[in-house]
Formats: structure tokens, C-alpha cells, sequence
């Protein structure tokens, strides 16, 4: 067993791991921290990814180990307290969830799209999100959502 | 309970598009899933498959994996209970083989330790010793006489004298004279179809947490989409009574039909008798694909004849259905839904019901009619193309009707395919102009739609809000649905009900979440409950005036009296009803049970543009229409959602998806990498155009909407692609290799 010191949505953690482990086993199993979701485990639907110093990433294919010393942002920390992120309300809002279990990894991909592209086009939405499975909802609504969240907060800033 | 059916067509909530009571949970990371249950103590189980199509299980022995650290219990097939018939004996065979493996990937052994990791290797260490037999994975060659025998003594009395073994069941109906109909045709076509099987494709493997008490008492907590079902089947199982085991459906992430069965839930409770702690079992995604419900694959006969006016005389269907190794592919649903869009005076379908070395099939949204639909849909619009007439005004033509006789018998209720057909042809996308090397297809679909047993409580808060327990998992944003009707007849707010998924210990029998049933029963249920409770709140007004029930009416959220001879008193408001209630007669609970069989049936009409690659082969689906049939749409947004998600899985059925056997009769793409579900960058916006021709069957007019959205898009496409490239692909999925295919043959002539 390994020990671990990471931070996660802004808070440090310390834990111990098997060497084999992943990182979205100890988020799950060994912080609680279930939000991010294991679909396929080999990197293909994007239901566990997580921002890794801002990047995201298939917290499937990361062993646990590697989360030494690294910031990681998980679905959990999207939020600002009882201040739902605006890609959230809009989620909501245009029913861009059915099961919801997709919705993590998509929010957190998302996220990090319009950090480092507040202007996407459509196109570059459904690239983007080519690695992140939705099977309720044909796609039609989360593209809406996120071509509009990310108008609002080009007007908001 | 008679139901107080009383129709109602004007409304406030109805029709609106609140936010669902779920929402926020579920983009915070709260909600909890299948796998984000935990218990004190709790153990990690992994299950052993067979590497092999078809083998005798001649040994199993564990002691390797018992005399690992941390392993605290292995099952076999001796761990569960004996003397099993019908259907409880063949869930019992999926989840743990006995004598035989019958598939790649069907469990014959499970171990759970105290971590995930020390199961997997303690599941690598338990040695099976298999004796090889012949397999089949074929649906043509499985009938043949010379097949290997998947499950000799399947057969059930309706199958012809003469067949293989392999076949179990047969279907047969229709009416008129085909022969009669095609000699009046001025052309007739003939086609042979295969469609391979698809996965439901569920991003959330299936997952549970299981405990059971030295007692007998156990509890499950799954994501299923019905958890009597699973309380039923793992009870049979376990050999205990129904009533000890309570299970408790956690929110669910996708289903599709392929949560409706029980694949992992018995071995865990298994496992949690034997080490006496609680066992949390997930399957991974390979598992998931290799043992869980596939569709059947396909293999049909159309023959359809027609006028040169667009009258069509006479259609005649075979279809050939395997299901895996157990009895119970839908081919009396393909077949009942073949033909069901036309009006036809001669009809007739047969269907075969084919045993394979392939997993036992699950229900997969509208089982088994996107293939009928496939075929007939496919062979009607080449009749079109050869005779020179427009797919939609033939299919107008042609289209069954309120009152018609249905290709399986029964005269047709209220039903809306002809204003299906109608809007599909007055919407824009009909007309527009394609470009360069597009081509456009249309198709028709139709699912029958289920009632089933269902039972729910609302009850009234002192502060005159509502709590209403229904037992139908949420799939898609049912909640939001419920809330809705229960404030719609109680005339609260939408965010003043409060609606929550009973557990078995708690609610009345529940049929599982499929047959498109949750908010046309579940609904109707509802609404009969608030009905209840509003009964019972003027009853509390009327005792508090001193006036006869009748005189009262309720109006929103007020008990008001009916008229000036009922006599002068101000509105009573439900909050303060409620808040007296305990003083007044005690509280106040709505509730009904029953098994509603007023399930309108839903047609629906596709329109869609596709491009053929010349060169790779690949399609691409550049515009979509979805109009469809919702009797009443309760929150629009939600049927939109469910039109899209049906076309978007036809879409990936048409295009990419497939189970693919080596000859060794293993699965070779049990992974989302080569078993390929569209993607964002795949598919267009999908448009969806919502009809509504009221279901007489439900007060609000609801039909369900679930499942005839997946049924027309496997023909438009072929017909699309048929449009853009001209060839004619009768072998689903049309995957590159096969349009290339189709084309060099095209080319040489």
C-alpha cells in the first residue's frame, strides 16, 4: 500500500492505496466522493473524468498514485456552495439529463471546454464531447445547453 | 377501486416544463447510483464466466481462491435453490450456470472479499474444468437439422412437427388471402432481411448491494427498473419468502428494457448468506455486454404486393428470432408489429422463437419491432420507388386508422399514424433540397404500449403539501411527470408535491418500468389518488359546513361550495384542511391499486437526410425529424427527449452497432471502443414534432412515448441511404464495409 497527499476540488486529502488502484477507485471507494462515475473503465465513455491540473482526463485510466501532489476537480466541486455553476442550471433547465449518470463527466468536460474556449461552435462542442457517452439523449440537448451557457457567460463577463 | 376516469382537457401544470425534482442532485454528484451504495462491513464481490460458447462444466474447484487473504465466500450453482420451473429456473441458468455454459461470458462461479481487487484475483484462482461442445450463434443455422442442440426439451406444442430442436416457439397470425392479395398486385417484391443483435448500451453497468441475515431476512439495493421484479426473481432464487426480502431500486443510469431482467442480484445475496456481511457486486463493461440482455438478431421475409395507384393488397412476413439459450425471444411482437402501420384486407406473419450459444436476450426499448419495421418499411418504399409514387402520400394511403382492423386482430381505438403521416409531410424538412450526394428516407413505427400492475399513496402534509410514493422507477424524469398530475388535480404548486420511489416493503406490487407504462399507469394511478384525496378533503369541508359532500367542489386548492343553494362560505384552502386533519377524522391519504388496461397504442413518422461516403462507405445522418404520436404530452420537454434518444439509438442500430462472433462462438467487441454507440460528433440536432391525439384510455389523454421513437429509424436510414447512393442494404448494421461492399457490386454491374 502507497501512501497519497492530493488536493481535490480545493481540499487535501491523504490516503492509502494499492499500487493497481485507480484514481476513480480511491475518489470513489476511499474519499466518498461518488459523483464521478465508472461506465466502461477502459477510457471509451467519459462517465469519471475530472480535471487534472485543469485538463481533463478518464479518471479510469489514472492510477491513484499519480494524484500525488496534484490538484483534482471532480463533479463535486463544481458547485460554490449552495451556487449551483452556470452549465449546471442550464442542464436543468433544458432537461440536457435523462438517467443523469453521463451528466458528471460531461459537466467537468464541459467546464474545462469553456475555460479555454468561451466561443465554441457547435462543431466544436460535439468534438469535444466525442468522448463523452450520453445514451438517453441523442446529444440534441446538452449541445443546446452548453452553446447557450456558454452566450450567457460571454455576456456576464 | 373503480376510477373516477372523468376526462379533463384544460389545465395549468399540464403542458408546462418545470425543472425535475432530480436536477439538482444529479448535476452535483449526490444522486446515488447503483454502485454508490456502501454498508458497514461490506464485501466486494467478482464473478468466474465461461470462456467458452458451449461446455460442460466438469469440475470447479476453489481452494486456491479460499486460501487467498481476505476471500470469504465462493458460490456455485449448489448455492441456490432447486426444483425451479418456467421462468424463475431460466433466470436462475443466466445468472449461474449448472451442468453447462451456455454462452461467452455466463457466469458458473462468484467470489467477494474484502476488496475489489482481492476478488478479481481471487476470481482468476478458481480453477473450472470444462468439457467443449459444439455451439451455434447463428439464427439460420441454429434451425437447421444439423445444429447443435443449445437446450434440447425447450420446445413448447404451438412449434410445427418436423423442426430442429433449437426451435421453441412459434407465432402465427393475420387475416384475408395473401395469395388472393398478391395475384390482384400489379407488383410484387420479396426481400430477405438480417438484422444482428445491439446492446441497450446503458452507460451505467448493472450494480448491487446485497445483505441477508442468518434469518432469511435480506435486502438488495440495485439499479433495476423494477425492484418487485427483482424481490421475485432472487427470492425464488434463494429459495425464501417474497415478503423478507425488501429491495430498494436506487436511481438508475439507463436502462432501455435491459434493467427490466436480473442478472447479478441473486449471486450477490448468495454470497452475503455465505459470509454473512453485506456484498456489493458491479459488472464491468466487458461483463455487461457478454452476459447481460442483448436484442435478438434477426433473419426475415417480407413479401408485400401492390397497385400501380399505391394500394397495397398484401403483406406476408417470416421472421426468425434468436434470444440466446433460453426460450423467450419477442418474435410474436415483431411479428405483431410488422404490418401494424397498414390497413391491409390479406395479412399474415409467422414468427420463430430460435435458440443460439448466445446471451439470454433482454427487452430492449419496443422489443423486436425496429426489425419488422426494418423490413417492411425497406421493401415498402422500394415498391414506391419502382411504381414512381411519394413514400408518405402511399403510406397516407394505406395507414391504419381509428377503427380499422389491426394486422393482428384487434380494431384499432382512437390512434393518431394518419396526422403522424400528415404533419411528417407538411413539415419543412419533407421539402427541402437535399444536397450532392444526400439522399432522404421516410419510415413508419409502431409499439402497443402497456398498462400493468400498479399501485401508489399520496399523502397530505399538515402544511398541505403532498407526498406521493409511486413504485415505477424514475428512467428519464417520471418524477417531474408525477409531481405534475398530483399538483395538477390538487391544485398546489408542481414544487409542493414531493414524489419518491417506494421500496417493496413499503408500496403495493409494482410491474416493472417498461411497455412505455410509467407515465401513462403510474400517471393514471396518480391522478386516480389525488382524485382520493380531494373525495376526502371536501368530505372534511362539507362536515365542517354542515353540508352534503356533493354540494362541495374543489377549485384550486379549495374546497368551495357548488353553487348559492349549497349555501354562503369562504373558500376552505388545502393547508388548512390539512392542518385541522388530525382533529377532523385523521390524515388524509389518496391511494389506488389496479392494473390499468387503457395503454393507448403510439405510432410515430420519421424523416431523415443521409450522406454516403463513396469512398469509406461511412454515413453520416445530417437531418432529423422525429413526429410522433403522445396522446398528451404532461412535460414536453421530457417527450422530446424521448423521441430524440429513440432516434439517436435506431440511428447507432442502423449505422454501427453489432454483436460480433468468431467462430469460436466468443464475442469479440465487448467494449464501447468497437462496439460503437453514436457519439456527439455523429449525429445532427434531432427535430421532433409532438401529436397529440388524445388515448381515450387515461383522463388526461396520455399514451406512452418511450418506445416507438426507436422503431422508425433503421428503415428511413436504409431508405435514405438507398436515396443518397443507390443500393439497397437488407443487412443491418449498414456498417462501412458493407456500403463499400454494396457499392463494388453496384459498380460491377
Amino acid at each position: 500500500m502507497i501512501p497519497v497527499t492530493t488536493t481535490v476540488n480545493g481540499d487535501e486529502y491523504s490516503f492509502v492505496c494499492d499500487p493497481r488502484e485507480t484514481l476513480l477507485d480511491a475518489l470513489r471507494d476511499r474519499l466518498g466522493l461518488t459523483g464521478s462515475k465508472e461506465g466502461c473503465g477502459t477510457g471509451d465513455c467519459g462517465a469519471c473524468t475530472v480535471e487534472i491540473e485543469g485538463r481533463p482526463v478518464c479518471s479510469c485510466l489514472v492510477l491513484a498514485v499519480e494524484a500525488e501532489g496534484k490538484e483534482i476537480g471532480t463533479v463535486e466541486g463544481i458547485a460554490r456552495g449552495e451556487e449551483l455553476h452556470p452549465l449546471q442550471q442550464k442542464f436543468i433547465d433544458h432537461a440536457a439529463l435523462q438517467c443523469g449518470i453521463c451528466t458528471p463527466g460531461i459537466l467537468v468536460a464541459t467546464k474545462a471546454l469553456l475555460a479555454q474556449n468561451p466561443d465554441p461552435t457547435e462543431t466544436e462542442v460535439r468534438y469535444w464531447l466525442a468522448g463523452n457517452l450520453c445514451r438517453c439523449t441523442g446529444y440534441d440537448k446538452i449541445i443546446r445547453a452548453v452553446m447557450e451557457t456558454a452566450a450567457e457567460m460571454r455576456e456576464a463577463s | 377501486m373503480a376510477l373516477d376516469d372523468t376526462k379533463k382537457d384544460h389545465f395549468k401544470v399540464i403542458g408546462s416544463r418545470p425543472a425535475r425534482p432530480d436536477g439538482i442532485d444529479k448535476v452535483t454528484g449526490r444522486a446515488k447510483f447503483g454502485a454508490d451504495m456502501v454498508a458497514p462491513g461490506m464485501l466486494f464481490a467478482s464473478v468466474v464466466r465461461s470462456p467458452h460458447a458451449h461446455a460442460k462444466i466438469v469440475k470447479i474447484d476453489a481452494s486456491r481462491a479460499l486460501a487467498l487473504k481476505g476471500v470469504k465466500a465462493v458460490v456455485t450453482r449448489e448455492d441456490f435453490a432447486t426444483g425451479l420451473t418456467g421462468e424463475n429456473l431460466f433466470v436462475l441458468e443466466n445468472c449461474m450456470a449448472g451442468d453447462k455454459a451456455v454462452y461467452d461470458g455466463h457466469a458458473v462461479a462468484a467470489v467477494a472479499a474484502t476488496s475489489a481487487l482481492i476478488a478479481r484475483d481471487a476470481a482468476k484462482l478458481i480453477d473450472v474444468e470444462y468439457e467443449v461442445l459444439p455451439h451455434v450463434t447463428d439464427v439460420d443455422r441454429a434451425m437447421q437439422a444439423d445444429a447443435p442442440a443449445v437446450r434440447p426439451g425447450s420446445k413448447d406444442t404451438t412449434v410445427p412437427e418436423g423442426m430442429n430442436d433449437n426451435v421453441v416457439r412459434y407465432h402465427e397470425s393475420g387475416h384475408g388471402d395473401v395469395e388472393a392479395g398478391f395475384a390482384a398486385a400489379d407488383l410484387v417484391i420479396e426481400e430477405t432481411f438480417s438484422t444482428e443483435a445491439t446492446h441497450q448500451g446503458y452507460i451505467e453497468p448493472h450494480a448491487c448491494l446485497a445483505q441477508m441475515g442468518t434469518d432469511g431476512r435480506a435486502e438488495v439495493w440495485c439499479c433495476t427498473q423494477g425492484h418487485w421484479n427483482v424481490q421475485k426473481l432472487c427470492a425464488a432464487a434463494l429459495g425464501i419468502e417474497q415478503s423478507k426480502l425488501r429491495v430498494t431500486a436506487s436511481e438508475i443510469g439507463g436502462g432501455f428494457g435491459g434493467k427490466t431482467a436480473v442478472f447479478i442480484e441473486p449471486v450477490a445475496l448468495a454470497l452475503a448468506k455465505k459470509s454473512n456481511r453485506p456484498v456489493k457486486l458491479v459488472m464491468s463493461r466487458s461483463e455487461v455486454f457478454r452476459a447481460t440482455g442483448p436484442t435478438s438478431s434477426t433473419s426475415m421475409d417480407i413479401k408485400i404486393g401492390m397497385k400501380k395507384d399505391g394500394t397495397i393488397t398484401a403483406g406476408q412476413g417470416t421472421f426468425r428470432l434468436q434470444g440466446g439459450a433460453w426460450p423467450g425471444a419477442p418474435m410474436e411482437f415483431t411479428a405483431m408489429c410488422a404490418f401494424a402501420p397498414y390497413d391491409l384486407e390479406n395479412v399474415k406473419q409467422v414468427g420463430y422463437d430460435v435458440l443460439c450459444n448466445r446471451p439470454k436476450q433482454a427487452a430492449y426499448r419496443a422489443p423486436g419491432s425496429p426489425m419488422a419495421a426494418f423490413a417492411v418499411e425497406s421493401v415498402v418504399e422500394q415498391l414506391c420507388n419502382e411504381l414512381g409514387l411519394d413514400g408518405l402520400e402511399v403510406r397516407l394511403k394505406n395507414c391504419s386508422k381509428t377503427g380499422t382492423k389491426a394486422s393482428f386482430g384487434p380494431r384499432w381505438d382512437q390512434i393518431g399514424l394518419e396526422e403522424c403521416i400528415r404533419q411528417a409531410m407538411a413539415h419543412p424538412h419533407y421539402k427541402a433540397p437535399l444536397k450532392e450526394g444526400q439522399g432522404r428516407g421516410v419510415s413508419c413505427g409502431f409499439w402497443f404500449n402497456h398498462g400493468g400492475e400498479t399501485a401508489v399513496s399520496l399523502a397530505l402534509s399538515e402544511d398541505g403539501t403532498a407526498q406521493l410514493m409511486v413504485g415505477t422507477p424514475d428512467i428519464g424524469g417520471s418524477r417531474a411527470s408525477m409531481c405534475m398530475m398530483a399538483a395538477e388535480e390538487l391544485g398546489i404548486p408542481y414544487e409542493s408535491v414531493r414524489t419518491t420511489i417506494a421500496d417493496t416493503a413499503t408500496l403495493g406490487y409494482n410491474e416493472v418500468s417498461h411497455g412505455s407504462r410509467v407515465t401513462y399507469a403510474s400517471g393514471l394511478a396518480t391522478i386516480a389518488a389525488a382524485r382520493d384525496a380531494v373525495k376526502k378533503l371536501k368530505a372534511r369541508a362539507a362536515a365542517r359546513w354542515g353540508i352534503d359532500e356533493d354540494a362541495v367542489v374543489w377549485e384550486d386548492g379549495c374546497a368551495r361550495p357548488s353553487g348559492p343553494n349549497a349555501g354562503e362560505y369562504d373558500p376552505l384552502p388545502i393547508a388548512e384542511l390539512c392542518q385541522s386533519m388530525g382533529r377532523t377524522g385523521g390524515p388524509i391519504v389518496g391511494h389506488f391499486e389496479a392494473t390499468p388496461e387503457g395503454a393507448g397504442v403510439s405510432f410515430a413518422t420519421h424523416i431523415v437526410d443521409a450522406e454516403v461516403d463513396r469512398e469509406t462507405g461511412s454515413t453520416r445522418v445530417v437531418r432529423y425529424t422525429v413526429v410522433q404520436d403522445a396522446g398528451k404530452a404532461i412535460h414536453p420537454t421530457y417527450v422530446e427527449g424521448q423521441f430524440q434518444g429513440g432516434a439517436a439509438q435506431g440511428i447507432g442500430w442502423a449505422l454501427n452497432e453489432e454483436y460480433i462472433y468468431g467462430e469460436d462462438g466468443r464475442l469479440q467487441n465487448s467494449g464501447f471502443l468497437d462496439y460503437r454507440i453514436p457519439v456527439a460528433s455523429d449525429l445532427p440536432m434531432i427535430d421532433t414534432v409532438i401529436v397529440e391525439v388524445p388515448n381515450p384510455g387515461h383522463p388526461y389523454g396520455v399514451r406512452g412515448v418511450g418506445e416507438t421513437s426507436i422503431c422508425p429509424p433503421l428503415a428511413a436510414i436504409a431508405n435514405a441511404v438507398s436515396d443518397a447512393a443507390g443500393v439497397r442494404l437488407t443487412q443491418l448494421p449498414m456498417s462501412p464495409p458493407r456500403i463499400l461492399a454494396a457499392l463494388e457490386k453496384q459498380a460491377g454491374g
